[in-house]
């Protein structure tokens, strides 16, 4: 049987079915029936989703953070992702209609941590990376952390989510690239200046790599925790393949290639080697002594 | 189990119950109760997919080739997608053999799960070191040697593309492990005859082959205009690379048919793990098919014990190698007779278009 938690990270698999698709700027939203994946879910999770259906000849897994999820309701669980067209496996989720059955793995990976006080947390997000910040809101909330969120993009149409942070949000500045909408220029750009005035003890950020490099310098700079939930590209999603791997820094002072979707993804930011990813840095657990293999 | 969870499971007849064969199998004397394995590098040691079947009902678990000492691997990207395929170029990234024992290999003991342990290096002498290792560890169910890597001492030749240095490398790790614990080959497709580097290594003492690893291949990112990969070649695998695979079982099952195999490439179904069975593998192993799907090892092991009982099977051993023996004797008398005038001229059209459409 497939469908029970036995593993350590209990995460499941089942075919979810369609319940709804629509736009979002320039992002597709996909509301999917989900049995106990919702149940299980917590801020960071995400889901591995296969693609073309049961003959299908993309083989790689597909990962999304999860937007939201609803753990009981007229669908029973269900859960949302947000994704761009990117690819033939994106373009394929874009035109299922309502019914249409997805197989997805989940929920997958290390979620953010959570401060045990109630301390004043930024949610800094590029494009549709803000996807799991709104349930991180939430639960920060919940714990009476105050929460400032910093959303940014290249325009407005790849902003995701400005109506959500606005009601999650004690401030949320917007940053576009173009100046479309917002503060003219990058997250980063806008990003002192709230921890200035927030007194942020922690930040959280999702985002392309560079992105989440800058804020990962920007926090400590700023003498704050990060928590930066990375995007790498996964074939499987649960720990097997090994192709999502990144310089990870340990407790014990030593580099390890770490898989972003078992060790990640959310990782401490100051311990990915942001400026290395795509490498194998010098001193890393078993790097090649000269030359490579 | 409640009738919720059945009805979110991932097959339709994922619940279904398994036809009544005999799947044990034998290979190289070891007595599996079923046929299908993971493929080394699919499956890590196991853990990652114990959370979607129970590892302890397939075959075994054959574990990611480890290496005597901690490996990084190589930069990323590692993997393109290609179509019904993937090419990886991970570098054998792995935690060196001590660590293996302690933690991997003892998780699957304690789990209660067979393991066949992959192991690679870069010379003759990294093998004899690892077969060492493995001499006295109790519970490896076989030793897979992955040849498919650079030999350090021979310009960078791959083992396996060369029958002297494909036995050498078998002679040194027969001689130094365990006698009852059987050595499997695992042979590369990229060689110009297969069976000979099969009889160099069954000469050299392995007591069985695995076959066939992945294909060497390459993709370039055409935005870029880059080889795709870091590695800039890697291994194809997946439902593409099946007819290869299919292809070279048979012809080193013709050669030495007494010669067990493990037969692995592409398989996604009980039917693919089937083909492998007909043209002579003892036992198959899923691999790609698993990054997938990660039920895939179990779904094709029911998949294969009810395309066997629809097939008249009894024992999956009386299947291995059907595909070499004389086709059976025409189903009806008086049906018509190879060298008799045309067969279709004896049909109606619109039968033989029915009977190709049933099968």
């Amino acid at each position: 049987m497939t469908t029970s938690a036995q593993g350590r990270n209990g995460a499941i698999q089942v075919t979810g079915e369609v319940i709804g698709l629509r736009r979002a700027g320039e992002y597709h939203v996909l509301t999917l029936t989900a049995g106990g994946i919702p149940d299980l879910t917590r801020p960071g999770h995400f889901v591995a989703l296969s693609v073309g259906g049961p003959e299908s000849s993309m083989l790689l897994r597909r990962a999304f953070s999860i937007y939201s999820v609803q753990s009981r309701g007229v669908y029973g669980g269900t859960l949302e992702i947000v994704f761009a067209t990117q690819g033939k496996g994106t373009e394929w989720l874009s035109r299922l209609h309502r019914h249409d059955t997805v197989d997805i793995v989940g929920p997958l990976g290390r979620p953010f941590a959570l401060p045990k006080e109630p301390v004043s947390c930024v949610l800094v997000a590029g494009g549709y990376g803000s996807a799991p910040m709104f349930s991180l809101a939430d639960a920060l909330r919940a714990r009476g952390c105050r929460v400032d969120v910093v959303l940014g993009a290249s325009t407005e149409g790849k902003l995701f989510g400005v109506l959500d942070a606005k009601r999650i949000a004690a401030t949320l500045t917007i940053t576009t690239d173009d100046g479309s909408l917002g503060e003219h220029g990058r997250v980063t750009d806008a990003l002192p200046a709230v921890l200035k005035r927030t007194d942020a003890d922690v930040v959280y950020a999702c985002g392309p790599m560079p992105m989440l490099r800058a804020v990962a310098e920007v926090a400590s700079q700023h003498g704050a925790y990060s928590q930066c939930a990375v995007e790498e590209s996964m074939a499987c999603g649960i720990g097997v393949c090994m192709t999502c791997v990144l310089p990870v820094m340990g407790d014990d002072g030593v580099t390890r290639m770490l898989r972003s979707c078992v060790d990640g993804p959310v990782f401490r930011g100051d311990r990915v080697r942001w400026d290395e990813v795509g490498t194998i840095p010098e001193g890393t657990l078993g790097a090649p002594v000269s030359g490579g293999h | 189990m409640t009738r919720a969870v059945i009805t979110h499971g991932p097959r339709p007849d994922a619940a279904a119950e398994v036809p009544d064969v005999d799947m044990t199998t034998y290979l190289a004397g070891l007595e599996l109760p079923s046929p299908v394995l993971t493929a080394s590098g699919c499956a890590a040691a196991g853990r990652e997919l114990d959370q979607f079947f129970d590892i302890t009902t397939i075959g075994a678990i054959v574990t990611k080739s480890i290496m005597l000492n901690p490996r990084s691997g190589r930069p990323t990207p590692r993997m393109a997608e290609t179509p019904s395929g993937m090419l990886n170029s991970i570098g054998l990234q792995g935690p060196g053999i001590d660590a293996f024992l302690d933690k991997d290999l003892e998780w699957l003991r304690a789990r209660g799960a067979r393991a066949v342990v992959s192991i690679a290096g870069g010379s003759v002498d990294e093998y004899t070191r690892l077969a060492s290792k493995l001499r006295h560890v109790s519970d490896v169910a076989a030793i897979e040697v992955n040849i498919s890597c650079p030999n350090v001492e021979d310009r960078g030749l791959v083992f396996a593309c060369q029958a002297a240095s494909a036995a050498d490398v078998i002679s040194a790790v027969r001689r130094n492990t365990n006698p009852g614990v059987p050595v499997l080959a695992k042979l590369s497709p990229d060689v110009t005859d297969i069976v000979e580097i099969a009889r160099a290594v069954v000469d050299a003492g392995a007591d069985g082959l695995s076959m066939i690893n992945t294909l060497l291949g390459m993709v370039i990112d055409t935005d870029t205009m880059r080889p795709a990969l870091a590695g800039i070649t890697g291994g194809l695998s997946g439902p593409a690379i099946r007819p290869v695979a299919v292809r070279c079982v048979y012809q080193v099952h013709a050669a030495m048919p007494d010669v067990p195999i493990l037969g692995m490439g592409g398989i996604r179904t009980g039917l693919d793990a089937l083909e492998f069975v007909l043209a002579g593998a003892s036992a198959v192993s899923v691999g790609t098919a698993t990054f997938h799907d990660p039920s895939t090892p179990a779904r094709v092991a029911r998949e294969l014990a009810v395309a066997l009982a629809e097939r008249g099977f009894e024992r999956f051993e009386d299947a291995v190698g059907h595909a070499h023996r004389a086709p059976d004797p025409a189903p009806a008398p008086g049906g018509p007779v190879a060298g008799h005038g045309h067969l279709t001229d004896d049909l109606e059209p619109d039968t033989a278009v029915e009977a190709g459409v049933e099968g």
